[in-house]
């Protein structure tokens, strides 16, 4: 008895906690990034039903009730993701407590283990004072992604949409993470240990047998890499450009369908990674050689890639200041990107590269109205977001921050 | 005012024999050139004016004059700058550059000196690595001066160095002539997570604010130790000039001169703070914590130049304002450790707010170091948000003469004003955009960046022969 009143009570709870089934919205005279065929579009409306956008066109009208937006010509965007991130499974990094994004039984090497089972989405908390953070900035999407910890498998993630709901992740997206950074302790001392390695690992999933105090894989992760063998979305954080050359090559001939993350040097072999059709998920600000992987970093890798015919976005790794990754997109283009290729970097691309083209990434009729109006380009550090919608429903623009913020400010005092 | 600055020029070129005997000394040559005449800017000189259609002469290595319609002299370098916008060089007082330099390699990471708290006697320069990429790629940011400070392991981590953003094979070829050396020290996490773990002092924070007083008591001690040596000495050397006059007596003890007390390196420093010759730099995030370290400096009478970090500053902004102390802080950074959870992106705009406030827009990255003037957007975009009057004039001073003033070198950089060190930016427009980029940067009047010709091969020695340069040629 009491039980199930706890129950009922719970699933109250999870209803209340779901957006509210939205009213309709229209937004009203935008300029409407449509990121779709028609291009960019002035003075446009947007209708947007059930969570959903119905109808993208000038004059539309809504029905009785629907909530109306005046654009005055502002810029309309679609949501943005947030990049690769830990938004939801790091409250603060440095409390270990508050964290987690890595798996990390700190095995020595000899008794290395793979999990690829690991999926950091279980641990995901969509009431991190994070989120909000994020979503103001017009962030309305992450690609939740583990970190590496002591195997070269970090484990699986998937991209999850940040409106606030407890089942988060977004049907489709989920990928395996592997750490391809060079020599260290999980490698062995040796970049060339990591095929060694993963080819035992494709060995035990294709051969079968029993799992014994040598195997790197446990049966729930043989069960597991074997759909990643068959097609699935592996993402491979690798910057040297011999090692992506390499690794592509790797994937492609084990049945994996690669991604570059990172990629400092991937502009050396632009022309491969085009024909190859490999994305690419960078940080357009890198420019140092913080690393002997990353010798040939520079600014234009993006601009470079971009005109070889390599589908990029840009990731700021990043998880409290995950709202840079519009600054990323920004320097890009001042270094050579055109601008409607960084704001589909942002965007489509994105959500084109974890499988979620026909739902995000878009203004278009049927796609998820996660929105976003700016008051200026969206692409300068200067614009603010005005309004964010995620599943059709404004939010409230507020975190944790603007509530500090108002704590402490007064208005009007002086200047 | 110009005249006041040729007066200091004069006084500093008269203190330079005794300076002379500095250890370490600068050899810092600024590069002799034409005199340069940017015309037709919008000019935002640092001092709070734009001037629209402005001009600016550099010559001699200073700036010559700034104003409208001035006139070439002979042989001067013209540059019409139509649409282009001019400023100080920016001024960066908080990088790691070159002793946690590119690439991050263990033999290379020499910033900060893990094996006490307490570490006055280590001196940033001597770590300084002038090969470091980053310091090139700063340049192509319109950096010309930057504070090299060691890390904040340490309650007290050692004296930072100023440099001028020049190519040299030392770090001496780089050091920013006759500017007072800086202290760096921390509170907060770091200290007591780096000794705490190591079951060593501190362990708290209150047993950091402990070590801080600790040292600087040692150092009053110190001092106490100098002045009656220097008093014994005066006497006896009186002494002794009045004995030549009258004849010695049989029987006088001979008097002996006395003995020095052995040099310490920390206590030099440390007394380098209590005498105000040396500014004090403290890595700081929560407000009260700030308060704390003011309390300190009240305590043993020195001055805080400015706190670091301070991702708190703006709920003690007034206060900052009255004390006159400076805050280095980045725009957007929070959240990383629980130090900096409370971090909001007006923090800057905040920090400007009062009368007499000192804001200022730091790094302590090797990529924000590039972009300086983005980070400067954000917080002047978030500022004006809240209604607050945040005009480029006001937000370049974040960049130029708020670190200037930090660095104690007020009179010397960070504003566009006759008789100033040349250090000067054109950008391609309002450098307050993502899509701004420095086209030519000037060091003491030499031209030391032109994005239109730039080097054909790298500054770093490092870089030099890699096998990327001229791939795409």
């Amino acid at each position: 008895m009491k039980t199930s009143m706890l129950i009922a009570a719970l699933g109250a709870l999870c209803i209340m906690m779901q957006p509210a089934s939205a009213q309709d919205v229209l937004i009203r005279g935008a300029t409407v990034y449509t990121l779709a065929a028609q291009g960019t579009l002035e003075n446009t409306d947007v209708l947007v039903r059930s969570g959903k956008i119905a109808a993208v066109g000038k004059g539309l009208t809504a029905a009785e009730g629907a909530k109306i937006i005046d654009a005055k010509n502002r810029p309309l965007t679609p949501g943005l993701y947030a990049g690769l991130s830990n938004i939801g499974i790091s409250e603060v990094e440095a409390e270990p407590s508050t964290v987690d994004a890595t798996l990390n039984f700190t095995a020595p090497a000899w008794h290395q283990q793979w999990r690829p089972e690991f999926d950091v989405t279980r641990a995901y908390n969509p009431r991190s004072v994070v989120i909000p953070v994020a979503l103001v900035e017009g962030l309305t999407w992450t690609v939740l992604s583990p970190a590496s910890g002591d195997g070269v498998v970090a484990g699986q993630g998937a991209a999850m949409t940040l409106d606030g709901r407890y089942d988060a992740v977004l049907d489709g997206s989920r990928s395996l993470f592997v750490d391809w950074d060079g020599p260290g302790p999980i490698s062995g001392g040796s970049r060339a240990a990591l095929y060694m390695l993963f080819d035992q690992a494709i060995r035990e999933v294709r051969a079968g047998g029993a799992v014994n105090e040598q195997s790197l894989l446990h049966p729930a992760g043989r069960e597991v890499l074997s759909g990643y063998l068959n097609g699935g979305r592996v993402v491979f954080h690798v910057d040297r450009a011999a090692d992506i050359r390499a690794v592509v090559a790797f994937a492609r001939r084990n049945g994996m369908k690669p991604v570059i993350s990172g990629g400092a040097e991937a502009w050396l072999v632009a022309d491969e990674l085009a024909r190859a059709g490999v994305p690419v998920i960078l940080n357009s600000l890198q420019n140092l050689p913080g690393s002997f992987n990353t010798i040939g970093a520079r600014l234009d890798n993006a601009a470079l890639l971009q005109k070889a015919g390599v589908r990029i976005a840009f990731s700021p790794n990043d998880v409290y200041n995950a709202r840079k990754i519009r600054q990323l997109a920004g320097n890009a283009v001042a270094h050579g990107l055109p601008w409607d290729a960084a704001l589909a970097a942002l965007t489509t691309t994105p959500a084109e590269i974890f499988g979620l083209g026909a739902s995000r990434g878009r203004i278009a009729p049927g796609q998820v109205a996660d929105l976003v109006l700016w008051d200026g380009d969206p692409l300068e550090v200067t614009t603010v977001a005005d309004q964010v919608w995620v599943g059709g429903r404004a939010i409230q623009m507020r975190s944790r921050q603007s509530e500090l913020r108002d704590r402490y400010f007064t208005p009007g005092a002086s200047r | 005012m110009m005249r006041s600055i040729v007066g200091l020029a004069a006084m500093l070129a008269a203190m330079s024999p005794a300076l002379a005997a500095e250890p370490y000394p600068s050899t810092y040559q600024a590069v002799a050139g034409p005199p340069v005449l940017i015309r037709g800017a919008t000019v935002l000189t640092g001092t709070g004016e734009r001037i629209d259609d402005g001009d600016v002469l550099l010559a001699n290595g200073r700036i010559e004059a700034i104003g409208r319609d001035l006139q070439a002299p002979a042989g001067a370098t013209v540059i019409e700058a139509q649409g282009r916008w001019v400023t100080p060089g920016i001024i960066d007082v908080h990088s790691h550059l070159g002793v946690y330099p590119s690439p991050a390699a263990d033999s290379l990471a020499d910033g900060n000196e893990m094996t006490s708290p307490v570490t006055p006697n280590v001196w940033a320069e001597h770590s300084l690595w002038p090969q470091d990429p980053g310091f090139q790629t700063a340049l192509e940011g319109g950096v010309t001066t930057l504070q090299i400070l060691p890390g904040s392991a340490n309650l007290i981590g050692g004296r930072s160095v100023v440099v001028k953003n020049v190519p040299a094979v030392t770090y001496q070829g780089m050091k920013f002539p006759q500017a007072p050396y800086g202290l760096k020290m921390a509170c907060g996490e770091n200290p007591k997570r780096v000794y705490g773990s190591r079951g060593q002092p501190p362990q708290t924070r209150m047993g950091s604010v402990a070590g801080y007083r600790q040292a600087f008591l040692d150092a009053q001690d110190y001092q106490h130790q100098w002045d009656k040596y220097q008093q014994d000495l005066r006497k006896y050397e009186k002494e002794q000039a009045g004995g030549r006059k009258r004849k010695a007596k049989d029987g006088d003890e001979q008097a002996q001169p006395p003995i020095p007390p052995k040099r310490d390196l920390k206590q030099e420093t440390l007394v380098g703070v209590l005498k105000g010759e040396i500014r004090v730099h403290i890595h700081c995030y929560r407000a009260d914590e700030m308060a704390t370290m003011l309390d300190l400096a009240d305590e043993f009478g020195f001055k805080v130049a400015a706190f670091h970090h301070g991702v708190e500053a703006y709920k003690i902004a007034d206060r900052l304002a009255e004390k006159g102390v400076c805050a280095a802080l980045w725009a957007d950074w929070w959240g990383f450790k629980l130090e900096a959870f409370d971090g909001i992106e007006e923090n800057l705009a905040l920090v400007d707010r009062p009368d007499n406030s000192c804001a200022i827009v730091h790094s302590d990255s090797e990529e924000g170091i590039q972009r300086l003037n983005q980070e400067a957007a954000k917080s002047m975009a978030r500022g004006i948000r809240l209604g607050l009057s945040i005009p480029p004039e006001r937000a370049i001073r974040w960049l130029t003469a708020n670190p200037a003033k930090a660095l104690g070198l007020g009179e010397r950089v960070g504003t566009l004003e006759p008789g100033k060190m040349a250090d000067v930016v054109i950008w391609n427009r309002s450098p307050f955009s993502v899509y701004a980029l420095a086209e030519q940067v000037y060091i003491d009047g030499a031209l030391a960046f032109d994005r239109a010709h730039p080097r054909p091969e790298p500054r770093s020695d490092f870089m030099l022969g890699q096998p990327f340069e001229g791939v795409l040629q």
